[in-house]
């Protein structure tokens, strides 16, 4: 059965497109892109952007582990919400993906379970120690599509080194969680007037800067591909921009938040505003902006890590990192990057699908003939009100509660199946 | 009590004095002095039935004996009933939340909730959710709004004295806050009170102990304990922790006492008059040595006089004035 996309506006950065178009759909693939294509059914895209089924880097399904935060289920369905077709999720669950059973236990979960595409990422390291490097021929053979210890950084340089090695050696990026827990083991947010003045113990930018640069610098020597997770100030912008020049082979991601939110938002101590790394200043937002229009960040990622609300409402002190961002990446990266000017709706696109994809090689993220029918549709006008309860994700942790954005997805259609429609 | 309608207490809490305006402190130091007569009758009869039938709640999460009681005395003088829970005997240690804890307190009527916490933001989260009058008793390293109030009273005390002019106000008073700055709550709402109140702040302790960015506060900040105290009115130290020698904060006692105590040999830069503030407990010949701590200069023991009628104005404020309709149970 086919499935035709008449009258959107398609983009698709990797062939330059950007044309009033249509798009048909035959079972998992794209049969044609043209004018007045027909198939069995019918979608009308008029007054919609028509794109490839966007891609995220940086999820946290919690599972196995921690289902009561997220599962792969209710994970891929706030992904389809938000319009993604295709994750990454991470390996820091409980247990940690560190191994090909575990692994396959979570390839198995996907297939059974998730409404969209998951590209596991296995650990770099065993239990996420930093001590001993995992078995990653075999969790690529199985299906991981990186290696890291997010959430963690790997401490001894020399093991960075090795892991950066082998995992080249095997084709899998390192994606690097940059964070010198030396430096301060006990931090909340931000170091600087704002952390001053709530008397909140700070978290340095220099914890993250130090660890960029070294782990850029260990890539350099390993003469490996890096991957560098949610960077978040206007130095570490600027390191990776001078590697990029010298030509190392880095990319790096951002999250919406880093140039959305500053550190202000933890004022009213709202663990919603609490995340790692933390929610930086004026200076860095625009530093993150000017590295996504210019190309030295890669890819915007959503660092989607989901607590359940109890886990959240309690002492700032005792709240975990981190906030679901699946379901308003699309309108945030609309509200604060397209609408003021900062890139274009085609670079938007190409941040949220073709760019990420290209990063891990996945063979996701554009629209071709012949392509994978993973298709995503959305109003870039369209205003509307976040609504945590509206989630389909199991977690509401989110500082962008009753904002109102613009930029809404209208559907997502993974594998020629629409997966979410709005009403 | 107060009449000027222009001057009445709208907050159902005091959760720190960042959030003040300047008529709000002020209203809180000119209401302290009928409290503080209260405590002085010739009478004897140290009480006022403003509190009469409430229950005041001290609910403390970190040890506290000058704060407690200081609380609990000023509650039994304006005849409130009071009850103490600490953290050993609270629910804390079976996995209570501290929402829960506060919602099972209430379901027993308490009226005004004084609260101590080791974590930044525990009472400014309560009072947001809770219908009970909060009262930050010291929450982590963020704020300590009573002891900064009784410090300023206790400044008026000396300036008014000093200027015989009952009317007098700290504006342009240099006050030297000496010692651990980083991590002390009393040190950032005497910084929040003090320059609200338009007197000059310097701060001065080790640069380890110097919060970032301490200067965008609106005060001077030094190294140099002799350029800090020079031209001083007040001098106020602050407690050292000693266990910060262990995170490399500082070297010794011995090298902070060579660079930040304040003895005779220091105060020979500082005016002869210099009043001389700590917010207790002192560590004898480390922050002050003994010689100033007792010396006439030094006013101590009336910070902590001063408290209690504070505490008591505090109190009666916020139960007895009709918050804004802006300011009800949102």
């Amino acid at each position: 059965m086919s499935l035709v996309i008449k009258n959107g506006h398609v983009i698709d950065p990797a062939s330059g497109t950007s044309e009033r178009l249509d798009v048909l759909l035959d079972g998992a693939s794209v049969a044609e892109i043209g004018a007045g294509l027909e198939g069995d059914e019918t979608i009308d895209a008029s007054g919609l952007v028509v794109c490839p089924g966007l891609v995220d880097l940086h999820v946290h399904f919690r599972e196995p582990g921690q289902e009561s935060k997220e599962t792969i289920a209710t994970g891929s369905r706030a992904a389809a919400h938000g319009g993604f077709t295709s994750v990454v999720t991470m390996a820091n669950t409980d247990p940690p993906i560190d191994n090909a059973g575990t692994l396959e236990l979570v390839i198995r979960r996907a297939k059974d379970t998730s409404c969209i595409k998951i590209w596991p990422s296995a650990c770099a390291t065993k239990q996420r120690a930093g001590k001993e490097m995992t078995e990653m021929a075999e969790l690529k053979s199985v299906g991981a599509v990186a290696v890291t210890d997010d959430g963690d950084d790997i401490v001894s340089s020399w093991v960075m080194r090795r892991v950066l090695e082998y995992a080249d050696m095997c084709g899998l990026t390192y994606i690097a969680h940059c964070e010198d827990k030396s430096l301060c083991d006990d931090g909340i947010m931000n170091e600087g007037y704002v952390s001053t003045r709530l008397g909140l113990p700070g978290i340095p930018k220099a914890m993250e800067e130090i660890m960029v640069e070294r782990n850029i610098r260990l890539a350099g020597v390993a003469g490996a591909r890096i991957h560098i997770a949610h960077i978040s100030t206007a130095d570490s912008v600027d390191i990776v921009r001078r590697a990029k020049a010298r030509g190392v082979k880095v990319t790096c991601e951002t999250a919406p938040h880093y140039w959305t939110l500053t550190d202000e938002a933890l004022e009213g101590f709202d663990t919603n505003a609490k995340m790692n790394p933390p929610l930086r200043e004026a200076v860095d937002v625009a530093a993150i902006k000017e590295g996504l229009a210019d190309g030295t960040i890669d890819c915007i990622a959503t660092d989607h890590a989901p607590h359940a609300f109890t886990e959240k409402d309690v002492e700032i002190p005792l709240a975990p990192f981190g906030i679901v961002g699946l379901e308003t990446s699309l309108a945030l990266t609309i509200s604060e990057l397209v609408e003021p000017g900062v890139i274009t709706l085609e670079r938007a696109v190409e941040l949220m699908s073709w760019a990420p994809a290209q990063v891990l090689d996945l063979p996701v993220g554009y629209l071709k003939k012949g392509g994978p029918a993973d298709v995503t549709l959305f109003d870039p006008k369209a205003e509307w009100t976040v609504c945590p309860e509206l989630f389909h994700s199991r977690s509401h942790n989110t500082p962008f509660a009753r904002r109102v954005v613009r930029g809404q997805v209208k559907a997502t259609i993974c594998c020629g199946q629409i997966i979410y429609q709005s009403e | 009590m107060t009449t000027d309608a222009k001057r009445v207490w709208t907050r159902k809490d005091l959760i720190g004095i960042d959030d003040l305006s300047r008529e709000e402190v002020e209203l809180i130091l000119d209401t302290t002095p009928q409290f503080a007569a209260v405590t002085q009758r010739d009478s004897g009869i140290k009480k006022v039935p403003l509190l009469q039938g409430r229950l005041v709640v001290n609910w403390f999460y970190e040890p506290s004996t000058r704060t407690r009681t200081s609380f609990e005395l000023a509650a039994k003088r304006l005849s409130a009933d009071t009850l103490s829970i600490s953290a050993s005997a609270s629910s804390l240690v079976k996995g209570e939340s501290l929402h829960d804890t506060l919602a099972n307190i209430e379901a027993m009527r308490s009226d005004i909730i004084v609260i101590r916490h080791s974590h930044a933001g525990a009472p400014h989260i309560l009072a947001k959710r809770h219908p009970s009058h909060i009262i930050n008793a010291g929450d982590g390293r963020h704020e300590h709004p009573t002891q900064a109030l009784l410090d300023a009273f206790t400044m008026l005390e000396y300036v008014r004295n000093l200027r015989q002019d009952p009317k007098a106000r700290l504006d342009g008073l240099r006050v030297a806050l000496i010692g651990d700055i980083q991590h002390s709550r009393v040190a950032r709402s005497n910084i929040f009170c003090l320059t609200k109140l338009g007197a000059k702040v310097t701060l001065c302790g080790p640069k380890t102990l110097l919060p970032p960015r301490a200067e965008k506060l609106g005060v001077d900040v030094t190294t140099d304990l002799r350029e800090a105290i020079a031209d001083a009115d007040v001098i106020y130290a602050l407690r050292i922790q000693l266990e910060r020698q262990q995170s490399c904060l500082f070297p010794s006692l011995r090298e902070y006492i060579r660079l930040f105590r304040i003895d005779n040999d220091s105060l020979k830069v500082a005016p002869k008059d210099v009043l001389i503030m700590h917010p207790g407990p002192i560590n004898r010949d480390i922050e002050l040595a003994a010689e100033v701590a007792d010396s006439p200069q030094s006013v101590v023991l009336q910070q902590v006089s001063n408290g209690v009628s504070v505490r008591m104005a505090v109190m009666h404020l916020l139960v007895n004035s009709k918050p804004s309709a802006s300011e009800e149970r949102a």
